[in-house]
């Protein structure tokens, strides 16, 4: 592979980022000049054009998604950008905020140009707290350029943004849940249809993306959609329903590596060349038993699959539910998947927002499977009883309201599959992770 | 005529008509299993019982089903869909919801009050299975008796459907009620010292489709497989709430809301639902009484009849326009047909007039925001007018010309000495006699007292008739807004009591055994108004009587 520059991370190194003025000797807000030159159903073509998909996990086509508004819509129209970044492993969002937040700013802008918003929310993750600080000063310096609110630029576009902190929910992540909680209720998410497009954040038609799909989308004005489709991996042949993996995309590695970090690196990179090349490799010399593909709630890579290309096609193909956020966490081959999967089930079991039956009780009764086997009780029925669990908690497309219930049963059912050994070896030889109800208790919450 | 499949079977679906599958289901006779759904509350699917497979009839007539399982009671019916609700997969999902919503539920059945009418029962007898696979601790989660005055929460029984939550936001829009933590420690609370005490809170219990909710009222007081339950209407307001009157051995123990779209709704409120209580006071009257100069000289009803219908002849033979009855707005419409027709059967002249009207303050809707201002569109109304059937009374003293008098002037003209007989007819459990009425009342030369509860003339009467309380009463009220509703005999009264209508059918020399049904035929020949009464009997939801050219009269209330 030729070696690549990076883009949306290009600037985070140079001294004072976030501020304004070293953001615009850089070629800053070119790109909304020239989308404001532009149409907005221009604007809006050129993204489609580019197949940019969703980086908050689902990878939906962002373009597509804008032309899901209704039509001529007398507005208000609201833009609402996911910064509520809380899928373990995952921290992307965080370092373009922090680091690089007019590059974001400039996305919105462009966004809300080309779906006629003139109100944009930011829904940030309340634990990024120095996120909403450098957001918080990038905005007023946004304002005081007048490149944020009344006429911008001159061009008659009006823009506000309202920088929203949450209150520490994963579930706020779900775009409806987020437009629930913005709405000042509790983070339930929403049936669908209506999808948020039609009607969403005060029942008007809202569009919903993440953090690093609207960086993308600058990027994209700047430079064109070819530039942005020769990047990545076309789509696949075999699949008609892949759309291809296009351009840059900025991998998290944590979990058992000498060097974890953030990377960018082109769609499609495997995760093998990952660890290998971008984290140091695994640490202390040990080997990967299982990988992380994008988030826990997307499955177990085993270690015979770590040349699977993490593009949005690559993951389900090795039996993971898809490449999700791209944080791809490494677990060594001394650690026993049973305290992986544990701390997975842990984690959905308290962030479950409780609304659909089989997620609110399913996620809570597979952690106390997990933490009986770990306190040294467990039988070998139990691995069918945890299969049939989250067999029934939902499959993709689910039968719950919103993914986290599929999203808490699939590493469930791929750990299980794929790593069924270390769990019949876990109860037979009566190990223990747990060693008093104490620590049984402690480890819970 | 549109057209969906439901397991197999055809269902014309008339135009205009909103259906979801649970629904539709309905019509065919099919019970789609749903726990969070409430035909009055907004959709959530959430309890994911009432998932089934739905699927689209294309232009060619293929039909091709959706992948996955969709809720029921969210999925819209419409021309041309296809759902199966009795497939091995439907199945599977019901059975693994159940299993999922009993996992940490505490199996209390033998104490717990919703048994017997309990969803979670029903349901995991026809789609759940036997055991449950949980081998850990259950969740145990705090009882919440401070949730409100007249209701309690068993929380650990609770299914978090949320239609209490959704009730009180949504119908009493008082919001007190609300869900608390998350994932499996959610928990349905209030607010720290703002309990559910809204006046229409009770409906909470009925809506609680588990043992969660229940009325501190009805707690522990009956097995609910021993009441039996009759079909009523709440004679609280002039609403007209349908109710079922569940009682066991004459003993009353719960009023609960009957579904009627006609009348009030799904709900009740807890004013008429807790209001019964007089039923079994000890201050009723429980004997009839023939007197002469104050001395009781019999308590025998085969006395009382034959003496009643020989001094009321006396009397209006002696001087007929000195006679007067007055007619409580607390009787069936059949009570007040048979007293009327009967008076003016004995001389034209005699007065009829309606006895006072209670209204306590304004008509009180609901859903209100949370500092109590009414908000639109209304979903419940409380009504200022505290009778059951002023209007019903009304239409038949209309018919007789009656009305032209007041209790006030007729007790005016007993002070001044020009009264030769009353009759009075009281009913009102919380009083209807002001005392200087009664005293200008008992100086007719004749005074009939036909009530249930003592008030400031019952001593002075010379006939008591004593008569029942709605519960021990067949008959008929007319609501508010014209609808007639049947009320029906739940219990005997006390001995020596006689339902009004019986009396009333002795008194006017009828044969046999009262019979509400023939008065109603008879009343449906004789007034037009009430041409609607040819069947004998309501329907379950009542008949609408202003369809049929009997326009709301306008009373001033006097009392």
């Amino acid at each position: 592979m030729p070696s690549f520059e990076p883009v949306l991370l290009a600037r985070i190194a140079k001294p004072n980022s976030a501020k304004l003025e070293t953001y615009r000797a850089d070629g800053g807000y070119e790109a909304l000049k020239k989308a404001l030159a532009m149409t907005p159903v221009d604007v809006t073509t050129l993204v489609k054009d580019s197949v940019l998909r969703g980086r908050g996990g689902a990878g939906f086509p962002a373009g597509l998604k804008w032309t899901f508004l209704p039509k001529d819509h007398p507005g208000p129209i609201y833009l609402c950008v996911n910064a509520d970044e809380s899928e373990p492993g995952t921290f992307n969002n965080r370092i373009l905020m922090e680091l690089d937040p007019h590059q974001l700013i400039e996305g919105i802008a462009i966004a809300c140009y080309a779906i006629k918003s003139e109100k944009a929310y930011l829904y940030l993750r309340y634990e990024y707290g120095r996120s909403y600080r450098v957001l918080d000063a990038a905005i007023k310096e946004c304002y005081a350029a007048g490149l944020l609110g009344k006429n911008i630029l001159g061009t008659g576009f009006n823009l506000d943004i309202v920088l929203h902190r949450g209150a520490a929910a994963y579930i706020c992540g779900e775009e409806t849940g987020l437009i629930e909680s913005l709405e000042g209720k509790r983070a339930w998410p929403r049936i669908k249809p209506p999808f948020p497009a039609i009607e969403g954040l005060f029942r008007k038609p809202t569009i919903v993306n993440n953090v690093e799909t609207l960086c993308c989308v600058t990027h994209i004005l700047n430079r064109g959609s070819e530039w942005f489709k020769s990047i990545g991996v076309p789509p696949d042949p075999a699949n008609p329903r892949d759309l291809g993996s296009y351009g840059p995309k900025l991998y998290c590695i944590s979990g058992h590596v000498n060097k974890p970090g953030c990377v960018e690196l082109p769609l499609g990179v495997t995760a093998r060349e990952l660890i290998d090349e971008h984290a140091g490799g695994v640490w202390k010399g040990r080997k990967a038993k299982a990988v992380v593909p994008g988030g826990i709630s997307m499955g177990f890579l085993s270690a015979d699959e770590l040349d699977t290309p993490l593009d949005f096609n690559g993951p389900g193909k090795a039996g993971c539910l898809g490449l999700g956020t791209a944080a791809v966490v490494v677990v060594d081959d001394q650690t026993s998947m049973v305290d992986v999967l544990y701390n997975c089930c842990r984690f959905m079991s308290h962030e479950s927002c409780g609304q659909c039956t089989p997620c609110r009780e399913g996620t809570s009764w597979m952690t106390k499977i997990l933490e009986r086997i770990r306190a040294g009780h467990g039988k070998m029925e139990d691995l069918d009883t945890l299969t049939e669990v989250a067999g029934s908690m939902g499959i993709i497309p689910g039968t719950t309201i919103c993914g986290l219930s599929d999203g808490a049963a699939w590493p469930v059912k791929n750990a299980i599959k794929k790593f069924r050994g270390d769990f019949e070896e876990y109860i037979s030889s009566g190990r223990r992770s747990v060693t008093s109800a104490q620590e049984l208790m402690a480890g819970a919450h | 005529m549109p057209t969906a499949i439901i397991n197999n079977q055809p269902l014309e679906l008339k135009p205009g008509e909103q259906l979801n599958c649970i629904q539709a289901a309905q019509r065919i006779g099919y019970e789609i299993p749903s726990y969070c759904w409430h035909p009055a509350l907004s959709v959530v699917a959430s309890c994911r019982m009432c998932l089934v497979e739905v699927g689209d009839t294309k232009p060619d007539g293929t039909v091709v089903m959706q992948p996955k399982l969709v809720p029921g009671c969210q999925t819209p019916v419409k021309e041309g869909t296809v759902v199966i609700a009795d497939s091995e997969k439907v199945k599977a999902a019901q059975k693994a919801t159940l299993e999922y919503l009993l996992l940490n539920h505490p199996l209390d059945c033998p104490t717990c009050d919703q048994a017997g009418e309990c969803f979670l029962q029903d349901y995991s007898y026809k789609y759940g299975r036997g055991y449950s696979r949980l081998q850990e601790p259950k969740n145990i989660k705090p009882d919440k008796d401070h949730i409100g005055e007249n209701i309690t929460l068993f929380t650990d029984r609770c299914i978090m459907c949320t239609r209490c939550v959704r009730f009180t936001r949504e119908v009493s829009g008082t919001s007190e009620l609300q869900v608390v933590s998350r994932g499996s420690a959610e928990q349905i609370d209030i607010f720290p010292g703002i309990p559910c005490d809204n006046k229409l809170a009770g409906n909470v219990v009925d809506l609680c489709p588990v043992g969660a909710l229940c009325s501190k009222d009805f707690l522990y007081q009956q097995r609910v497989w021993w009441l039996k339950t009759t079909k009523s209407v709440c004679p609280g307001c002039s609403t007209g709430c349908s109710v079922d009157v569940d009682q066991n051995e004459d003993q009353l123990y719960r009023l609960t809301p009957r579904s009627n779209p006609m009348s009030q709704g799904d709900f009740m409120c807890d004013e008429g639902r807790f209001g019964w209580k007089y039923i079994h006071s000890d201050q009723r009257l429980t004997f009839p009484a023939r007197r002469k100069n104050g001395e009781v000289r019999t308590r025998d009803w085969d006395d009382i009849i034959p003496s009643l219908q020989k001094a009321l002849t006396k009397a209006v033979a002696k001087a007929p326009e000195k006679c007067a009855a007055v007619f409580s707005p607390w009787m069936t419409v059949e009570e007040a047909y048979m007293l009327a027709s009967y008076l003016r059967g004995l001389s034209p002249k005699v007065k009829l007039a309606l006895g006072p009207v209670k209204t306590v303050g304004e008509d009180d809707t609901y859903p209100k925001d949370f500092y109590g201002k009414p908000m639109e569109p209304v979903k419940f109304t409380i009504r200022a007018e505290k009778a059951p059937n002023r209007r019903g009374v009304q239409m038949v003293l209309n018919h007789f010309a009656g009305a032209a008098t007041t209790l006030g002037d007729l007790a005016a003209d007993g002070a001044a000495g020009k009264l030769e007989a009353i009759y009075l007819v009281g009913g009102d459990p919380t009083g209807w006699l002001e005392p200087q009425q009664a005293t200008g009342l008992g100086k007719a030369a004749l005074v009939i007292l036909q009530d249930f509860m003592p008030s400031a003339i019952s001593d002075r009467a010379d006939f008591m008739l004593t008569g029942g309380s709605f519960a021990e009463r067949d008959g008929s009220f007319v609501n508010y807004k014209g609808l007639a509703q049947e009320i029906g005999r739940a219990i005997r009264g006390p001995d020596g009591t006689r339902p009004d209508g019986r009396i009333l059918w002795d008194l006017t020399g009828r044969r046999g055994l009262f019979n509400a049904a023939a008065v109603r035929k008879e009343m449906a020949e004789k007034i037009p108004a009430f041409a609607a009464f040819a069947q004998g009997s309501l329907s379950d939801f009542g008949v609408l009587l202003n369809e049929h050219g009997a326009p709301e009269p306008h009373v001033v209330v006097k009392a």
